[in-house]
């Protein structure tokens, strides 16, 4: 198990069949074919209650599939998934009842309003108070007065916020985010990274997340996982891994790894 | 580079103002790619025509044979209108409900709750119901209005049917979205295509013994079949055709089971292939 820097927050997660306490995320053998292509190659990792890990690579590293995998969109070819100490996909709605998804590439009913879309997956979810719910976390993204407008009018700022919005109704213990600032101006970014050290802080979500932005991955995460071709190539703190792979920055191992499939030094 | 090369758009931005063959060219091109892509779109330019050829040419041949039946006829066609468009409704609350979801890029919002395919396919078949009550009570009262057509007197004696036509349309709307799920939105004129495909042969306008003969026994193992040739026993006032609600029901019973297995097995798919993630493209 790797250390993690800094006091862990306290966690809602139990005991996993992994054999490590407070495990949320655990992944042994994990692997993904679509015929002969190999998308998700023997990829074993943990992710630990309360920790924020990044999860990079290269477009075509197979972040996607291995999230996809992860909520139980996709079957793995074979290896093991396990989130919040259940198997996915075997106990898939027990863990989605208590793990939740946002990304700027998936999208909220245009034709609906803000509220009338969060009141429907507050109920998919079997909020209770939904509408105090609802109310609280519009308020802490700054949308409260948007509250009646089309969702499709929304600009990408805004909608970005409230797919985070819709991925806190559920107070999840997990948070799968795929490239939560994609779409942001660099405040917005900023704002919504607050937001998460917040919501970690407070809550102990554990919270996986993919991006292409080097800089934020690397004041927001706890430890990264580096995926290229499939495989994991590199898993550590942002300092450690710099340090190992002699980079100054994770921008540069990133470019190295896209450019020459290689991150060695 | 020569000058002749860096010539050629000089001349296309000089042309950029009128009307461009090349440019009707183009956008037409763009739809062949489309039609040689797809083989469901290109059966879309022969089908439409000739499911029209067939309802309307069956039907012709029913007004031709009638002799002085003018204003029990008329019921048929109004009933068989009404009775039609219940069904098309509720098959298309199912189908198009799924694709709404595919178009708004909610799906994946929708597949990553603690929802079951089982419950997903329920929602889906209520609003089917609503959409059914709404539209047979809407189509009733309008043809009362209008042709003095009074499908309320009737009353009771077609329940029977018309819960029949719903539960063919459930299994027919289950069936299409399960296509669309494989196929991918290039498959989703099917939403609106595959029940006309059952039209002609239905007899939702003219009896059965108006097809010709081959076409009988098809006709007959539809469900829809029996439903249309039930109400149209209700509406010329013979009693309840208990054995035909019968036999519509049992058919319904394979064809709600078979399209159960088929939306179950696409979603294994779906799930081995990532066709969900694909959908939202």
């Amino acid at each position: 198990m790797h250390a993690i820097p800094g006091a862990a927050p306290p966690t809602r997660s139990g005991v996993s069949a992994f054999g490590a306490a407070e495990v949320a995320i655990g992944v042994e053998h994990l692997t993904k074919r679509f015929g002969t292509l190999v998308i998700v190659d023997d990829l074993s990792f943990h992710v630990r209650a309360g920790e924020i890990v990044g999860f990079l690579g290269p477009n075509g590293a197979g972040k996607t599939t291995t999230l996809a995998m992860l909520l139980g969109l996709l079957l793995p070819t074979s290896g093991r998934v396990e989130v919040l100490g259940l198997p996915m996909p075997a106990q898939r709605q027990r863990i989605l009842a208590r793990v939740n998804f946002t990304s700027p590439f998936v999208s909220l009913p245009g034709n609906l309003t803000v509220n009338e879309n969060l009141t429907v997956f507050a109920r998919l979810y079997g909020i209770r108070r939904a509408r105090e719910r609802i109310a609280e976390l519009l308020d802490r993204f700054g949308l409260a007065a948007l509250r009646g407008r089309s969702t499709g009018r929304l600009s990408s700022g805004e909608a970005t916020r409230l797919g985070l919005v819709k991925a806190l109704l559920n107070d999840p213990e997990v948070l799968f985010l795929d490239e939560p600032t994609a779409s942001l101006d660099p405040d917005g970014a900023e704002r919504v990274r607050e937001r998460l050290r917040e919501i970690r802080a407070e809550r102990g979500t554990t919270i996986f997340y993919t991006s292409h932005n080097m800089q934020e991955v690397e004041r927001l995460s706890d430890r990264i996982l580096f995926l290229h071709k499939g495989r994991l190539i590199a898993e550590g703190s942002p300092a450690d891994v710099l340090r190992r792979f002699a980079r100054e920055t994770l921008e540069e191992m990133f470019l190295d790894v896209a450019r020459s499939g290689s991150a060695a030094s | 580079m020569s000058s002749a090369a860096v010539g050629t758009p000089r001349r296309a931005a000089e042309g950029a103002a009128g009307l461009s063959g090349g440019r009707i060219l183009a956008l037409l091109l763009r739809q062949v790619y489309l039609y040689r892509r797809s083989l469901i779109r290109s059966l879309e330019i022969v089908y439409w025509p000739v499911m029209d050829l067939l309802v309307w040419g069956f039907l012709s041949l029913y007004v031709a044979r009638l002799r002085g039946g003018g204003a029990q006829a008329i019921a048929f066609l109004l009933g068989g209108m009404i009775l039609w468009d219940i069904f098309y409704r509720a098959q298309q609350a199912i189908s198009v409900s799924f694709l709404e979801d595919i178009w708004t890029r909610n799906l994946v919002n929708v597949f990553v709750t603690p929802v079951s395919t089982a419950e997903f396919i329920a929602a889906m078949l209520l609003l089917g119901v609503m959409k059914v009550i709404v539209t047979g009570l809407l189509l009733s009262a309008l043809a009362l209005a209008l042709y003095t057509f009074n499908l309320f007197q009737f009353g009771l004696p077609l329940i029977p049917f018309v819960l029949n036509l719903l539960l063919s349309a459930w299994g027919i709307g289950l069936i299409t979205t399960a296509m669309i799920l494989r196929f991918g939105q290039g498959a989703e004129t099917l939403a609106w295509a595959i029940p006309f495909l059952f039209q002609p042969f239905s007899a939702v306008f003219y009896p059965v013994t108006v097809l010709p003969a081959f076409l009988r026994p098809a006709a007959w193992a539809l469900p829809t079949t029996q439903a249309f040739e039930g109400m149209r026993a209700v509406l010329s006032g013979s009693a309840i055709p208990w054995t035909v609600a019968g036999w519509a029901l049992a058919e319904n019973v394979v064809l709600l089971g078979l399209s159960g297995v088929v939306f179950a097995r696409v979603m294994y798919i779906a799930r081995d292939r990532g066709l969900l993630l694909r959908l939202e493209g």
